[in-house]
């Protein structure tokens, strides 16, 4: 290789950031997204003039940065945005994959979609108005996708006069809420999208802030969970057995790791079935390696012949989970048709789809400050935020969600139609006790069914 | 033993992992859930770029298997020489099946009809359908990105099309973690994107780390090209160019490569791997406003041609 190509590798070693912005139209959150990209230079010429012509258009004597992250021609003309919008951006410090959802009661479903990828959430609010309902379900969608870092961005600052108690208020207020809710790390910027403070470049405005602007935190914020510390968690998606003469007894189980560390000569167990065995060798995409993590795409094989397949989960012995058949979990509902007691669906995890029955519907959440439960409802409409618990034909080896994003996770397909119906976090919802005391004064309150 | 270590990101931990280590990882994981729960996938390969880093991720994800599927070409008529024989070679070194969808034949024997522009694009929608249906293919992958376009941001990676392989935005299927929803009913079948996130840029760092040859004209060379709606068209037997049209010797290169006579060329001098990524880090254009005329009909031009079921 020459100089150059080792250079442009160098460039090249960035880490990917995926995180998810939630707030509404009036909150400027098009406008922030339009800023980041913008000010990023991750805009080009072409793209700005078609802004800038569709402002004229609309007789706006400036470019609306909004109208970078309208997609489709539906959206245009009716002013709305149906569904989650992927964007990319990149500095030389990092690539991001921005997941842009609109805010809405009604599009819950949307941000649920784009916080389960995520590992910040960006939540807006508007200086004049602070923390309102819809910041608290923002926060609440947050905390239960257990999405590790949450940056509270509190806009339209130019309309407060760049007054440092406007902000303090909000942002004490917000932290209390979402360090309730179990938010692990919660990190406040006062910002104007519209101006551009404190998104790409700092305000010359608030001299009172000393923190990062909003793409400084992006940079810098960290990225993925420390694999050392997590057991190791191996869905088998494919069987590789190309059955040549140069690979005659070749047998190999292809995945994605899900979390955790796997290395040549760990003892593993095979789920449901409980088969044991020990990694023999384990190939990263052609290269043979001793050791591979998530979330990396490898192939493991093993010492023993033992009856594996698509659908299985390699674990090690030591720390493997137990199947089990029945499910208890906090769930998004996702689609028009009401989830009922007594459906019949399809129940995937990681690599598995098996059939399943909704056996009881304990309660549904509402998302507002208190988080009242609606004991035993009669189905979960769309948006709706509950618990179910299911029965399903054959064992599944769930883990909690609040110890694996991706092996606590599963979704409900319609065996009908496929139609994806709701969303699935093995465990209870938020991880703070302090939510159910809250709950409980609630409660009290009066809420009436 | 080496390990993805030695490509670590900017954190430090022996557990790093670069942006192009986990685009790759997501593309060879989406690729084995197609292999685990479809009969019949079939990647579209027209010799560009993204299908070319397609099949190279399909190439690994399999190892030291075969890939477990063929290819698909919808032949224009108007394809780049070099692409075509960029393609042949490729299906022969690695032990290929290829299918080609030819618009020609269509247009021969009258079941389509050239546009008065000569554009053939949108001419490909249907011998892509028919090829489809003939071939049975439940699952078909096609290098879209959702960088390219803004009608594409909002594309899922698995992407339901009904029995007249049409889009519909408000139909498909919400995406969860690493959640793919591949159930299609009989006559349906699933546009698989394993570079949903990808860009151009990461395309090309990703070409030059893992050394994927390329075929020759995305490198600077010189041609005879001639000005039409603000950009390069390569002379050829497609038809161009009209008498009012010069022809002159440029040096230019591809950034995309289609049907010839709707794809331009930009001057450049980029004629390394290297002098190309520094060249696209520095564009001011995306690549589908700088290359493509069927772009600039309208605003919502993808969107229209995508609900017909084009790529």
């Amino acid at each position: 290789m020459t100089e150059t190509l080792t250079d442009t590798l160098d460039v090249s070693a960035t880490s990917l950031l995926r995180f998810a912005t939630a707030g509404s139209v009036d909150d400027g959150k098009s406008t922030l997204v339009g800023r980041l990209l913008h000010d990023s230079k991750s805009v080009l010429a072409d793209q700005l003039e078609a802004v800038e012509a569709a402002s004229l258009r609309r007789g706006q004597d400036a470019p609306d940065l909004a109208l970078l992250t309208d997609g489709l021609r539906a959206e245009r003309e009716q002013g709305i945005t149906i569904d989650v919008a992927y964007r990319y951006f990149a500095t030389p410090r990092r690539r991001f994959i921005l997941a842009d959802t609109p805010g809405h009661v009604q599009y819950t479903r949307n941000m649920v979609t784009g916080a389960s990828t995520a590992e910040l959430a960006v939540v807006l609010v508007d200086a004049r108005n602070g923390v309102v309902e819809q910041t608290r379900r923002h926060a609440a969608v947050a905390a239960l996708l257990r999405v590790p870092h949450v940056v509270l961005a509190v806009n339209k600052m130019d309309l407060v006069e760049y007054a440092e108690p406007v902000f303090a208020a909000i942002a004490e207020e917000f932290t209390a809420y979402a360090a309730s809710l179990g938010v692990p790390e919660i990190t406040a910027i006062p910002i104007s999208a519209l101006a551009g403070d404190n998104v790409v470049t700092p305000s010359a405005h608030m001299d009172w802030y000393g923190g990062p602007t909003i793409l400084e935190h992006l940079e810098t914020v960290p990225v993925g969970t420390d694999p050392a510390h997590d057991p190791a968690r191996f869905p088998v998606q494919y069987v590789i057995r190309p059955q040549t003469a140069e690979h005659h007894d070749y047998r190999g189980y292809a995945g994605r790791i899900a979390s955790g560390v796997l290395r040549v000569g760990d003892p593993v167990t095979v789920l449901p079935s409980g088969a044991t065995s020990t990694i023999a060798a384990i190939d990263a995409l052609g290269e043979r390696v001793d050791a591979a993590w998530a979330p990396q795409s490898v192939t493991v094989l093993l010492a023993d012949d033992v009856d594996l397949s698509r659908g299985d989960l390699i674990a090690p012995t030591a720390a493997a989970p137990v199947p089990t058949q029945d499910v208890e979990a906090t769930v998004c509902h996702l689609h028009e048709r009401p989830l009922r007691v007594g459906e019949r669906v399809l129940l995937k995890h990681g690599t598995r789809t098996v059939k399943a029955i909704v056996k009881r519907l304990p309660y549904r959440i509402n998302l507002t400050e208190g988080l009242a439960h609606e004991d035993e409802p009669e189905r979960l409409d769309v948006n709706d935020i509950g618990a179910v618990v299911l029965r399903t034909a054959e064992p599944l080896p769930l883990d909690a969600y609040a110890d694996s994003r991706l092996t606590g996770s599963f979704v409900l397909i319609d065996p009908a139609d496929g139609s994806t119906l709701t969303a699935g976090m093995t465990g209870e919802p938020f991880a703070a006790p302090a939510t159910k005391a809250e709950q409980a004064a609630a409660d009290d309150e009066g809420w009436d069914f | 033993m080496t390990t993805a270590t030695q490509r670590a990101g900017d954190t430090g931990s022996p557990y790093a992992f670069s942006h192009l280590d986990a685009l790759e990882s997501e593309a060879v994981h989406i690729f084995r859930e197609v292999a685990g729960e479809f009969e019949r996938p079939v990647i579209l390969f027209s010799g560009g770029k993204d299908s070319i880093v397609m099949l190279h991720l399909a190439l690994k994800a399999f190892s030291p298997a075969p890939v477990p599927f063929g290819l698909l070409h919808v032949d224009t008529g108007h394809n780049f020489p070099e692409v075509i024989a960029y393609r042949d070679r490729t299906v022969e070194q690695h032990g290929l099946r290829l299918h080609v969808a030819s618009v020609q034949d269509y247009i021969d024997d009258g079941r389509l009809r050239e546009r008065p522009d000569g554009t053939r694009n949108p001419l490909q929608t249907v011998p892509l359908l028919d090829a489809i249906n003939e071939g049975r293919y439940d699952a078909v992958f096609g290098g879209g990105r959702r960088d390219e376009e803004k009608a594409r941001a909002k594309e899922r990676v698995f992407s339901l099309r009904d029995e007249f392989g049409a889009w519909d935005p408000r139909r498909q299927r919400p995406e969860l973690w690493q959640l793919y929803n591949g159930r299609h009913a009989p006559g349906e079948h699933v546009r698989v994107f394993p570079l949903s996130n990808w860009t151009e840029l990461d395309v090309w760092q990703y070409i030059a780390r893992e050394g994927v040859e390329l075929p020759e004209i995305y490198y600077a060379h010189e041609r005879d090209v001639f000005s039409r709606s603000g950009m390069w068209l390569t002379a050829g037997e497609w038809g161009g160019p009209k008498d009012d049209e010069p022809v002159q010797r440029r040096l230019i290169r591809y950034r995309t490569v289609g049907d010839m006579s709707c794809t331009g060329a930009v001057d450049s001098d980029a004629a390394t791997i290297e002098q190309v990524i520094a060249e696209i880090a520095a564009s001011r254009l995306t690549e589908r406003g700088a290359t493509r005329a069927d772009d600039k009909l309208s605003e919502a031009a993808m969107e229209d041609r995508k609900r017909e079921g084009y790529f």
